[in-house]
């Protein structure tokens, strides 16, 4: 069982989090403009890393916010939690998929 | 490969099971093969196999990083069904659920396929409203379906509460007399066997550490016993799809997540079926050697660690508790996690990919076993034919892009 550091409540139970998938997939600012391979890529392909692995939860039997944790899928131990919009502050990696973005 | 038999059985008895020939060799890799399989489970070894019979094509290699089997195909509940909704995926599972009825027979091996019947329980109005339109689309699809009430089911499963004194009481179920469960190990051992007959390679201990390419095609594969020639590469890996790839610059839209399993203590024999539910996630058969056999929903983060977290055996329990209050007292003997690869509409991919002579077969989620068989007909087929079969053929890497997706979440969504 995970033990989380919520940024704002403290370590709490994994029972109290639900989790949220992949961290930092930014939604395309113009999605009219995607080509479908865009659109697939923004929509369902993940980088489903193996190791260090920059990932959402939302603390949602507590202050119901969102945030972003750095966990090892091997190990899965919690390498680094951080506040939404925050850059990871360990080494993992990003998605680069956004979406076109940028 | 000698036949087993009864007179073998005798025969051997008689020299105190001292001569048993070895089911497979163990061969040094050669320099080159026609196909190399990356991935020694079920679907790897069964794609191995129906290259050679229904393609012809025995300069196979399977390379296995671990041992033959020893992945998920060790660490699932066994179940097998193919009441599944929609008219694609019916059709590639009720292909795999034929094979399985005659595959005993044609491997020489027992299998110990026992057709004994599952029941999908549904516990809301829209669970029956759902069941009621998957079991008359398996009916249209000449696939065996039952439509069950709740009395009905406590005549064939005493064991099980239909009252109302718990949350999700049991409104309904479908059943489908021709699932069962089937013997994990002995599917990927029979399927070895049968493939080394047929002069297969099966090389174990042999962890693929990269694809060759060549101008926009496969050459070979990278592994931890050197470089290995292929004109094709058959990539069957399940939960490590992603990681392989990577190995050839793709990207894949699946997830790996870790999904428990259990046995408890052997018990006297108490039923004689399995009984799923997807609405309280817990399902439960009756091994041949009395353990309760239980499984579960995945965790839910992503993972790659071959185990699982107490909160999915506690939720797991939970709802069995409910379903079944005779097993309270019931011990648990062994957990175990494998790691399945998620597909965002719950259905595989057996697909040719970008790279000439790369092929994927993953994304099986949650419910590979019962489609080992199927799996690996179509996908040798697929590598053979460099093109899919018509089984299979909706099932590419491409609808992703093109939104022509097969939503199965209602028939696999947590139930296998």
């Amino acid at each position: 069982m995970l033990q989380i550091d919520c940024p704002w409540c403290g370590p709490r139970d994994e029972h109290e989090f639900s989790y949220g998938g992949e961290a930092h997939i930014q939604r395309p600012l113009a999605p009219e403009q995607l080509s479908d391979e865009e659109w697939a890529d923004y929509l369902f392909h993940r980088s489903n890393t193996k190791g260090a692995f920059a990932e959402q939860w939302n603390h949602a039997a507590g202050c119901r916010r969102w945030f972003n944790v750095v966990r090892d899928t091997v190990s899965y131990r919690i390498q680094a939690v951080y506040k939404p919009g925050e850059k990871p502050p360990v080494a993992c990696h990003v998605n680069r998929a956004d979406g076109g973005a940028e | 490969m000698k036949k087993y038999s009864l007179f073998s059985l005798v025969r051997n008895a008689l020299s105190y099971n001292e001569n048993w020939e070895q089911a497979w060799r163990s061969p040094e890799p050669k320099k080159e093969y026609d196909v190399v399989v990356v991935g020694g489970g079920g679907h790897g070894l069964s794609t191995a196999y129906y290259l050679a019979k229904e393609h012809g094509i025995s300069n196979v290699a399977v390379l296995e990083k671990g041992w033959i089997g020893g992945g998920n195909t060790g660490r699932n509940t066994t179940i097998v069904r193919s009441n599944y909704l929609w008219d694609e995926a019916a059709q590639l599972y009720e292909k795999s659920m034929k094979l399985w009825e005659g595959l005993s027979q044609e491997l020489n091996y027992n299998v110990m396929f026992s057709q004994r019947g599952v029941f999908n329980l549904g516990h809301t109005l829209q669970d029956m409203r759902d069941i009621e339109r998957r079991v008359s689309a398996n009916n249209l699809n000449g696939i065996d379906a039952e439509l069950w009430y709740p009395e009905q089911i406590k005549k064939k499963v005493p064991v099980l509460n239909i009252g109302n004194n718990v949350r999700y009481p049991v409104m309904g179920a479908s059943f489908q007399p021709r699932g069962g469960v089937a013997r994990h190990d002995a599917i990927a051992w029979g399927m070895a066997r049968a493939a080394d007959s047929a002069g297969i390679d099966i090389i174990q201990q042999c962890e693929v550490t990269g694809i060759r390419r060549d101008s926009g095609a496969v050459t070979g594969v990278e592994t931890s016993r050197g470089f290995i020639g292929a004109k094709k590469v058959a990539v069957v890996v399940a939960g490590h799809a992603s990681v392989l790839a990577e190995m050839a610059g793709l990207r894949l839209p699946v997830e790996s997540h870790p999904l428990q399993a259990f046995v408890s203590e052997p018990l006297k024999p108490m039923f004689d079926t399995v009984v799923m539910s997807n609405q309280v996630h817990g399902y439960m058969s009756q091994s041949d050697k009395g353990e309760l056999v239980i499984g579960a929903g995945i965790d839910s983060y992503n993972g790659y660690g071959q185990r699982g977290g107490f909160a999915t055996i506690e939720h797991t329990m939970a709802a069995l508790m409910e379903l079944f209050p005779i097993i309270s007292r019931v011990r648990m003997l062994r957990q175990w996690g494998g790691i399945v690869d998620t597909c965002p509409d719950a259905c595989p991919i057996i697909s040719k990919t970008p790279l000439k002579g790369l092929y994927f077969n993953c994304g099986w989620g949650t419910g590979g076993f019962k489609a080992t068989p199927g799996s690996g007909w179509t996908f040798a087929h697929t590598v053979a034919c460099d093109q899919p079969h018509e089984l299979n053929a909706a099932f590419t890497l491409d609808r992703f892009v093109s939104g022509a997706l097969i939503d199965e979440h209602g028939a696999a969504g947590v139930a296998h």
